[in-house]
């Protein structure tokens, strides 16, 4: 059976939408002139030809977009890589540090002290000892491929990160889904897998995604290695020419390239708060 | 539901904010220039009345400025800028020194420095951003490796396009190889030459290309084992130089130019090249 709305409804309904009309003029307007005034005032500066000619030169980005997209490819590369090996290790050292019983201690003590160490160390230092220290060492089979080294860089550092965002979200499992799991017959590693780890990944995604997008920018850190990454493309060009138009492609890349993290972040968030019940 | 007095702060409030906006950047005062415009301490519009305000990067390196002291006049770039100070009329003590990181050398706004010396090449794409003054020194590129290296006894570019090649960035060393030597492994590209030394050291990379009077000093006394493949012959056949850096249409560009050309007509500049750069110009030509 279709609802007939009552007049007075139909009323009230047809009122909020007049007022929702006009709520969103009044923001468009608002937001135009506010808009119109940063730019006035913006075009008004004395300094504005040169900044124009500096950071906004049409002729410029054009010229630098190759390289630097060619940069772009080897930052996607390192990201997926590093990523990859970021969740698995990660995710080991977290479950090093939550198994129990004293005869585990050292384990538990190693990955505490590896957490705290790669925690600790700046990212650039990092970068340094690892990829011009290792292949100083002259060993067969050390690799000497910047972006390899690189990557190992930021697999070691950034999965102390995520060991604890992963430890967190075990520990926000309450110990009854534990020990209705047990009780059901379920062996440590079986509750771990079908019981625990579902709702701990679960939870702490967020986090993960936002150390993902930090992961993003990182990459370029690399490039002080050797490797050209877009950040470094973007230096290249710009000292080529005096120009920081370069950089300003580059980083609209980036923010192009963090926006779709961004959203999946968002639907991940919505789809998990839907089957929580919330 | 909002009274009609409350709209009207609303309004006015966004009305203020755009005129603040518009506004209250109001464009900073330009100094004057100086009246006079002769090329004295009295009449050059300096950023500092009476002082010369030079720039360069930080670190420094021989043979350009020795132990990262731009200010001992020893290092052949510190020598010049004191003999062009000296030829526009400032004694020692009225020149001081500001370290310049690259970016911020060649950025648009005020400038730190009344002009810069770091090596920089002119180019006429560079010149649409900065201005140049007239060129102090005659570079040419050299491949730098070490002993035991396969392509130390190469004798010819094309023996180098098999090589892991390095440069720093933003220099025109680094052109040079995508340029001239083209090799078929995209060279790798170092903040410094120390992380280029370090990597060269390693094995990471074959060969490095820095600027001849570099390359001598690097080899001679800062590698182990470090030899001189040869230097690169002229880009276009037009030789590189390295020119003064000041803030675009600066009115102190003629002055500091007029002054260069003074010191290579009076053979200063000669003889500074041999003084701080003498061994320069020994090593083989790749063809």
């Amino acid at each position: 059976m279709t609802l007939e709305l009552s007049p007075l409804a139909q009323d009230r309904a047809r009122y909020r939408r007049s007022r929702a009309r006009r709520s969103t003029a009044v923001a468009l307007v608002s937001t135009v002139v506010f808009a119109a005034a940063v730019v006035v005032g913006l075009v008004n500066t004395p300094g504005w030809p040169r900044v124009q000619a500096t950071f906004l030169d049409p002729q410029d980005a054009w010229d630098a977009l190759p390289s630097v997209l060619a940069g772009l490819w080897l930052n996607i590369r390192v990201l997926v890589v590093a990523e990859l090996g970021i969740l698995a290790l990660g995710l080991l050292i977290a479950l090093l540090r939550t198994l129990r019983g004293p005869v585990f201690f050292p384990v538990r003590a190693l990955a505490i002290g590896y957490v705290d160490l790669f925690r600790g160390v700046p990212l650039l230092i990092a970068l340094y000892l690892i990829g011009f220290g290792l292949p100083a060492l002259r060993l067969q089979g050390v690799p000497t491929d910047v972006a390899v080294l690189g990557t190992i860089t930021l697999i070691l550092v950034y999965s102390a990160y995520v060991s604890e965002v992963f430890r967190a979200g075990i520990e926000s499992v309450h110990p009854s889904q534990r020990a209705a799991a047990r009780s059901l017959g379920l062996t440590h590693r079986q509750s771990l897998r079908l019981v625990i780890l579902p709702q701990a990944v679960r939870r702490v995604l967020p986090p993960l995604l936002n150390d993902f997008v930090a992961l993003q920018k990182d990459v370029g850190l690399i490039s002080v290695l050797g490797a050209v990454d877009a950040i470094r493309a973007a230096q290249i060009q710009s000292a080529l020419l005096f120009s920081f138009t370069p950089y300003v492609v580059a980083g609209l890349l980036f923010v192009l390239l963090a926006i779709p993290t961004g959203r999946i972040a968002d639907a991940v968030a919505a789809r998990a708060a839907r089957r929580e019940g919330a | 539901m909002p009274t009609p007095l409350r709209r009207l702060l609303a309004a006015t409030v966004l009305a203020a904010t755009t005129v603040l906006l518009a506004a209250g950047c109001a464009p900073a005062e330009q100094p004057a220039p100086a009246a006079s415009g002769a090329c004295d301490p009295a009449g050059l519009p300096t950023l500092t009345a009476g002082t010369l305000t030079i720039g360069t990067d930080q670190p420094v390196y021989p043979p350009w400025y020795l132990d990262d002291d731009p200010t001992s006049g020893r290092g052949f770039e510190s020598a010049v800028a004191y003999a062009i100070a000296d030829r526009l009329g400032y004694a020692r003590e009225a020149v001081t020194w500001v370290r310049v990181p690259f970016n911020a050398a060649i950025a648009p706004g005020p400038k730190t420095y009344d002009l810069n010396l770091t090596e920089f090449s002119i180019s006429d794409e560079r010149r649409q951003a900065v201005d140049f003054s007239s060129p102090y020194y005659d570079v040419a590129q050299a491949v730098i490796t070490v002993e035991g290296n396969a392509f130390a006894g190469a004798t010819t570019i094309a023996e180098l396009k098999g090589a892991r090649l390095g440069g720093q960035v933003g220099t025109t060393s680094y052109q040079a190889i995508v340029d001239q030597i083209a090799p078929t492994t995209a060279p790798a590209v170092y903040n410094t030459n120390d992380d280029a030394k370090l990597a060269l050291q390693n094995g990471q990379v074959d060969a490095l290309v820095v600027d001849l009077p570099t390359a001598f000093f690097i080899t001679s006394a800062e590698l182990d084992g470090g030899v001189i493949v040869g230097q690169l012959p002229a880009g276009d056949g037009v030789p590189e130089q390295f020119g003064a850096v000041l803030d675009k249409d600066s009115p102190l560009t003629g002055c500091v130019s007029e002054a260069v050309d003074a010191l290579r007509a009076d053979g200063t500049l000669d003889a500074l090249e041999q003084e701080w750069l003498a061994s320069a110009g020994a090593a083989p030509e790749l063809r």
